[in-house]
Parts: C-alpha cells; structure tokens; sequence
C-alpha cells in the first residue's frame, strides 16, 4: 500500500450496514491495490446508534497521512462527525466529513483514492454522486 | 465555606460539583425524559443521559481538572464519547467550547460563565443547524444563558420557562420533525434536560453561597 492514499471511513447507525458498504465498495473499486477503507457501524455493544469512539478508531486506522474521508448515513451520524471535527484532537490531522450519498459515495471515493487521488478529489468525487439520477 | 458568606467567584471544585449535581438530577429524572422521548422521538433520551453524566462525574472524581475551563472540556469530551445519538454531540460542544473559552483561568465568575456558556450555545446552534422555536434544547439554553448575565435563579427559571415554552411548539430539527404536526402538545426532552442543568447549577450556588 503507497504511504500516500486517502484514507475512508464509512460512518452508519448499523455495523451491518457500514461492514456491508465498505465489501461493496471493495468489491466495486476494481482490482489492484485499494486504498484503506473501514466500517465504523452502530454502538460498541452493537446496537444500532453512533460510536465515536468507533469512529475515531477506524480514523486512525486508515491513516496513512494523505488525510481521511468519512462518509456518513444520517442524523447524529452526521452530528457526531461534525463534533469530533469541530471541537477535538481525536481525529486525525486532515480528516473531512464529505457530503455525499452513503453507498454511492462510498464507492466514488474508494475508486478515486485508490487511483491516488489526494482529498479534495476523493470528498469532490462522492459529492458527485448526488448528481447521478435514478430516473 | 459558610452558607453565609457569599462570593463571586469560583475554581474547578464548584463545578465538578455542579456536573455531579446534574448527575443526581438526570438520574432522578430519567423516567420523566425518556418518557417525553417516547412521545416524539426514540425513548432513549433519559438512559442516554444518564450514562453520559455518570461517566462524566466518574471522569472528574478520578482526576480533578486544575481549572474551571479544564473541568468543561474533560466533561465535555466526555458526553461525545459515551452518550450515543444525537444528545451526545450536542451536550458535549456545549460543555467543550464553554471549557475552551474559559481557557486556563483558576477562578472565573458568573458573567464569565455566562459568556463561556453563550459560546457553547453558539456552537450547538451552528451543530445542529438549530434556531430558537425549533422545539429543541436552545428553547431552554438561549433563555438561561442571557439570564445567567443576572443571576442564577433568573437562568434556572429562564430554561424552566424555555422548556414549557416547547410545548405548543412544531418541532423543526432532530427525530421529533418527522413527526410533523404530531410533535405539537408534548414537551421537548432535550429543552427539559437542559433546564435540569441550569437547575442544578442554582441549587449549586445556592447551597455554597455563590452569587
């Protein structure tokens, strides 16, 4: 793995569901090298609800000083995010919530930091999945 | 000090024993606030709560924080780590960025903490993307800061006012706007919780002569 991908975090009320979008994204992102990617879903306990302490474990571990994605499903998913950031040191240095649809950015921005692309260009490739209509 | 005497200033001690004292009142409480979550959100506002604030006085007895500042930002930090949903979050950007703007300083005074707990209220506003008449806890928090600049009975029935003041109210932010209309005629819980705080920040000064 290059010293130098965007690292992701795919933040969900459910460990199932955020396990299940970081698979599918692997599994969509082609193969070769992907840059690290990890689910942080529901509780410690694992009931369904926001960790940060989850959170940030996952941050960190995804790490590799390129800056990190997280990507979010809803409500105080998002404000546990934005509170991290806003306030505290826990989360890595140049970590970024992107605004971008849960699955669909999840994928986006695991393809194009695996292509090396730097963080700007991973949280501007998932926000671009807003604009893919389904019909 | 003798209930007697009366000062203007506090350290870290006086509100390590404010939070412990919000502790005892959630966890008295509890029932009451879960049950007004059941109404219109997800009935776990009281259990959350409670939890949070346990580890909170848990986190302050192990290692009391040097300052005032220190004590709001441990508790702070807290809250985000321990309590799930949105309550969390936002409870705990209040208490940090009160803590923060605090900074460093031993001994602070009531304008001081009313600034200090003005910043943090900002904070949770521009978190939450929330307004006063929203139906949420800045109905009881805006009121009880600005009557903090005077006293802390006029904070405490300040938030009080704020939190029946939700009741009418269509909630606008959080769980409870899903609801729509159906929100209208029930209390909003984290209005009510948040009038719990400023309550037990007056029996606080009240019991130890703090003006």
């Amino acid at each position: 793995m290059s010293a130098s991908l965007v690292g992701i975090v795919l933040v969900s009320h459910s460990a199932a569901v955020a396990a299940a979008v970081a698979e599918l994204a692997r599994g969509l992102a082609g193969g070769g090298d992907l840059a690290p990617v990890l689910p942080a879903g529901g509780t410690p306990d694992g009931g369904l609800g926001t960790s940060s302490e989850l959170i940030c474990e996952a941050a960190k571990a995804v790490d590799r000083g390129a800056g990190v994605a997280l990507l979010v499903d809803l409500g105080s998913a998002v404000l546990t995010v934005k509170a991290l950031l806003a306030e505290g040191d826990e989360l890595p240095e140049g970590s970024r919530l992107v605004d971008a649809p849960f699955v669909e950015g999840a994928v986006a921005a695991l393809v194009t930091a695996s292509a090396g692309g730097d963080l700007d260009a991973v949280a501007a490739a998932a926000s671009e999945a807003y604009a893919y209509r389904k019909e | 000090m003798g209930s007697d005497d009366v000062t203007d200033t506090f350290g870290a001690g006086f509100l390590v024993r404010w939070l412990a004292a919000v502790a005892e009142d959630v966890d008295r409480e509890a029932d009451r606030l879960t049950e007004l979550d059941s109404a219109i959100g997800d009935a776990d506002h009281g259990a959350n709560l409670k939890r949070g604030f346990a580890a909170v006085t848990e986190v302050l007895g192990k290692e009391p924080p040097p300052s005032p500042g220190a004590v709001l930002t441990a508790a702070g930090r807290q809250l985000i780590s321990t309590v799930g949903g949105a309550s969390g979050p936002l409870y705990g950007t209040l208490l940090r960025r009160a803590g923060k703007t605090l900074g460093e300083d031993a001994e602070v005074t009531r304008e001081r903490l009313a600034e200090a707990l003005g910043a943090g209220v900002a904070a949770v506003s521009q978190l939450g993307g929330a307004q006063v008449g929203d139906k949420t806890m800045l109905d009881a928090l805006v009121p009880a800061v600005e009557g903090l600049r005077s006293s802390y009975e006029a904070a405490r029935a300040a938030a009080e006012e704020g939190a029946l003041a939700t009741v009418p109210l269509q909630a606008r932010k959080g769980r409870a706007s899903y609801l729509g209309e159906r929100s209208i005629g029930h209390q909003d819980p984290g209005a009510t919780s948040s009038a719990l705080l400023f309550a037990a920040l007056a029996e606080t000064a009240g019991a130890e002569g703090v003006a």
